[in-house]
C-alpha cells in the first residue's frame, strides 16, 4: 500500500514537472479574449505539448502581470508606452498585432430610423459637449435630408477603463485639437460631459433606453447584437461604415508607414475606404525566453497565428490583419530568442 | 494567559504543559484567543497594503487629495471628493428611506402580525438579504430605471423643481436611483435584525405597560421599541456598512459622472464604484496608487461612521438606562 502511495506521488510530480515546461501563461486585453481561447484551443490540438493559459483581466492588468514577470506574456488593447518599456529591464517587449477591431457610434434618435453620417468634428463637439442639440447645423450638414430633430444630446461612455474608450478617445484626439488639447486619450478620461455605462453592454443598454442618447461601442459587439450604428468620415474625406474589410482597409491604409515595432495607432488612418476608428489588439512577447521549450512554442505559435489562427477571425467577427502586417510580424518573430 | 507558564522554573516547566493539555480551559482559550486576534491582523494588514500601495499618490497630492474635484487618468490630476461626495449622499438617502420602512415592517413582523403571516414575511426578507447585488442591480436597470425616467422624475420635476435638488434632465440614472436601489437592498437587513432584537424584548415589559392601561400601540411604541433600540440602531449601521460599500449594483445605475452636482437627478460616482470600474485597466503608478488611495478613504470613511455610531448608542444607552 505503502509502495502504492510513494509511485502515485512521484507520478503525479513527474506530471506537474512535464506540464510546467511546456504551460505557457499570459494575461490581459479582454476585448480578444474570445478569439484568443479558440487560437489557444485550436493551438493545442495541433500541438498536444503546448499548453497556453489566458486571463483576460485587462490590458493594464496584463502589462502590469508582465512588468512583474508572473506571466509569460501579456496582451494589450493599446501599445505600452516608452516608460512601460523601460520599466521592464531583463528583456524588451515585442509588440505582435493579431486581430483589429473597430468601435462604433450608435445612438437613439426619436424619429431617425436610417444610418446616420458623423464627421469627426462633430463627434469631438457632441462628446465635449458644444454640440447639444440633434438638429445643430453641423450635424444638419453631416447629412442632409435626414430629417433631424430638435432634441437634447445625450451622451453614453464607458465608465470602466478600456481598450475601447481609448480607440476612441485617440480617434477624437486626431480629429479634433479642442479635445486633445482638453481631454486626450486614455482607456479612461475626464469626460466633459455624459452617462458612464459599465461594458459594451452597459452603454448599449443606457442608449437604447435613452431617447436622444450616442455612444460607442465595439463593432463585435454591435454586429453581435444586431444594433444599427453610424458611419464616420475618414481621413480621405468620405464616410465609411465599419465591417471587417473597412477595418482592414485601415490597417493596410497604415501599413505603409507602421513602425518597425508595431506600436501604432490606426485611427484616422489614410485610404478611401479605410474605417477611421480602427486599432490593432496586441500580443506583448519579451524578445528573450530563457527556456528553450517555451521560446520554441511562442515562436511557432506566433508563426501559426498569423497563418491559420488568421482564418477564425471572420467566423469569431474580428477583423483579420492585411497581407503586409503578417509580412512584417513574420521578420519579427526571429527576434525571439 | 501563557505568562504563568514562563515564569515558572525549568523543571516543572514539562508537568505544567501536560497539565495544561489536560485542562482543555487554558487551550480552548488560547485557540480561540488566536481566532480573535486573526479579525485584528486583518485589519492592520488591509490598512498596511493600503497606505502602502498608495504612497506614489500620498507623494503627490497629499491631504489635498480629499477635496480636489478633479478626476483625469490623462493629466494625471486626482482627487477624491466626488467620490465621497456621492459614496455619502446615496448612503444617506438610502437609509433616510430605508430605516423607517424597515423599523415599521419589523415591527409590524414582531409585534402586530400573526403568526402565519409574519414567519412567511421573515423567510422572504431572508431571502432578501441574500440576493446577490448584481441581481439587484439588473432589476434598477430593468425596471426602477424606466420607470424613473418615464414617471419618477419628470413628476419630481413637476412638483418639486423649483429645488435645486430636483432640476436637469431626467436620464433615470443618477443619485437617486442609486440610493433607491441601495435602500432596497438595506432594508432586509433592517426588518431583520430589527425583528429579532423586538422578539427578545422580555414579556414582562409589554404585560406591564398593558397593565398599566397603554394600548396594544402605546406598548409597542413607548416600551417595547424603546427597549430594543440598541439591536435598532445596530441594524441601521449594518445597512449603513453595506450602503456605503456597495459596488455593483450602484455602478450600474448611477450614471457614473465624476462631476459634483446639486441634483439628485444628476450622475453621480461613488468610491467603490470607480475602484471597480477602473482599476484593471489603470496603468501607471500615480493612478493604480490613487485609486487604491480611494480604498483607504473608504476605509477611513467607515471607520468614522462606525466611530460615531459607537458614540451615539453609548450616548442613548446612558440617558435612557433607568429603563432597564
Amino acid at each position: 500500500m505503502k509502495k502504492l502511495i510513494l509511485w502515485a506521488t512521484m507520478l503525479a510530480a513527474l506530471a506537474t514537472l512535464t506540464e510546467a515546461a511546456d504551460t505557457i501563461n499570459g494575461a490581459g486585453a479582454t476585448f480578444p479574449a474570445p478569439i484568443y481561447q479558440k487560437w489557444f484551443q485550436e493551438f493545442h490540438k495541433a500541438h498536444p505539448d503546448v499548453q497556453i493559459n489566458y486571463q483576460s483581466i485587462g490590458s493594464g492588468g496584463g502589462i502590469r502581470q508582465l512588468t512583474e514577470g508572473t506571466v509569460d506574456f501579456g496582451a494589450s488593447d493599446m501599445p505600452m508606452t516608452d516608460d512601460q518599456i523601460k520599466a521592464i529591464t531583463k528583456y524588451h517587449v515585442l509588440h505582435f498585432p493579431t486581430v483589429m477591431g473597430g468601435v462604433v457610434p450608435t445612438y437613439n434618435v426619436p424619429g431617425v430610423s436610417g444610418d446616420l453620417k458623423f464627421s469627426g468634428d462633430t463627434l469631438g463637439g457632441i462628446f465635449l459637449g458644444k454640440i447639444t442639440k440633434w438638429n445643430d447645423a453641423a450635424l444638419k450638414k453631416d447629412n442632409p435630408g435626414v430629417n433631424l430633430p430638435n432634441a437634447d444630446i445625450t451622451v453614453v461612455h464607458r465608465s470602466d477603463g478600456s481598450g475601447t474608450s481609448f480607440v476612441w478617445t485617440d480617434y477624437l484626439s486626431k480629429v479634433s485639437p479642442d479635445w486633445k488639447s482638453k481631454v486626450g486619450a486614455n482607456t479612461s478620461v475626464n469626460w466633459p460631459v455624459g452617462l458612464g455605462g459599465k461594458g459594451n453592454e452597459g452603454v448599449a443598454g443606457l442608449v437604447k433606453q435613452t431617447p436622444g442618447s450616442i455612444g460607442y461601442v465595439e463593432l463585435i459587439y454591435a454586429v453581435q447584437n444586431k444594433m444599427g450604428y453610424g458611419s464616420v468620415k475618414n481621413a480621405a474625406g468620405s464616410f465609411v461604415k465599419a465591417d471587417f474589410n473597412t477595418v482592414t482597409e485601415a490597417a493596410a491604409g497604415a501599413a505603409k508607414e507602421m513602425p518597425a515595432d508595431f506600436r501604432v495607432s490606426i485611427t484616422n488612418a489614410p485610404g478611401k475606404n479605410a474605417y477611421p476608428i480602427s486599432t490593432f489588439t496586441w500580443l506583448l512577447i519579451p524578445d528573450k525566453i530563457d527556456n528553450a521549450a517555451k521560446k520554441m512554442a511562442i515562436a511557432s505559435f506566433l508563426k501559426w497565428m498569423t497563418t491559420t489562427g488568421q482564418t477564425f477571425a471572420q467566423e469569431m467577427s474580428y477583423a483579420p490583419l492585411p497581407k503586409p502586417v503578417v509580412a512584417k510580424e513574420d521578420k519579427q518573430v526571429a527576434l525571439v530568442k | 494567559m501563557g505568562t504563568a507558564v514562563i515564569a515558572a522554573p525549568p523543571q516543572s516547566r514539562a508537568r505544567k504543559l501536560v497539565k495544561l493539555w489536560r485542562d482543555g480551559d487554558q487551550v480552548a482559550h488560547l485557540v480561540t484567543f488566536l481566532f480573535a486576534a486573526s479579525v485584528f491582523l486583518v485589519t492592520v494588514v488591509l490598512v498596511y497594503e493600503l497606505w502602502i500601495h498608495s504612497g506614489p499618490s500620498r507623494a503627490k497630492f497629499g491631504f489635498s487629495f480629499l477635496w480636489k474635484t478633479t478626476w483625469d487618468p490623462v493629466a494625471l490630476q486626482f482627487g477624491a471628493l466626488p467620490f465621497i461626495y456621492g459614496t455619502v449622499l446615496t448612503s444617506f438617502l438610502a437609509l433616510l428611506i430605508s430605516v423607517p420602512l424597515g423599523v415599521g415592517a419589523a415591527i409590524f413582523l414582531a409585534e402586530l402580525a400573526g403568526p402565519r403571516t409574519s414567519n412567511s414575511c421573515t423567510f422572504l426578507v431572508e431571502l432578501l438579504a441574500a440576493v446577490p447585488s448584481v441581481i439587484y442591480g439588473l432589476l434598477a436597470i430593468f425596471t426602477l430605471v424606466p420607470l424613473l425616467r418615464q414617471y419618477g422624475e419628470p413628476f419630481l420635476k413637476r412638483t418639486l423643481g423649483f429645488l435645486p435638488l430636483f432640476q436637469g434632465p431626467a436620464y433615470g440614472v443618477g443619485y437617486l436611483t442609486a440610493a433607491l436601489i441601495l435602500s432596497i437592498m438595506t432594508f432586509p437587513f433592517i426588518i431583520s435584525i430589527s425583528r429579532e432584537s423586538l422578539l427578545a424584548v422580555p414579556r414582562e415589559q409589554r404585560e406591564a405597560a398593558l397593565a398599566l392601561g397603554a394600548t396594544k400601540w402605546e406598548s409597542t411604541w413607548q416600551v417595547v421599541v424603546p427597549y430594543a433600540r440598541l439591536g435598532i440602531i445596530g441594524s441601521v449601521f449594518l445597512a449603513l456598512a453595506r450602503a456605503l460599500g456597495e459596488t455593483m449594483a450602484v455602478t450600474m445605475v448611477i450614471g457614473n459622472d465624476t462631476a459634483i452636482h446639486t441634483s439628485l437627478l444628476a450622475p453621480g460616482y461613488t468610491i467603490a464604484a470607480i475602484i471597480a470600474n477602473e482599476f484593471t485597466e489603470a496603468t501607471g503608478d500615480v493612478y493604480l496608487s490613487s485609486l487604491i488611495e480611494l480604498g483607504l478613504v473608504l476605509f477611513g470613511l467607515t471607520m468614522v461612521l462606525n466611530a460615531s455610531a459607537q458614540l451615539l448608542i453609548l450616548a442613548t444607552t446612558r440617558r435612557g438606562s433607568k429603563q432597564e
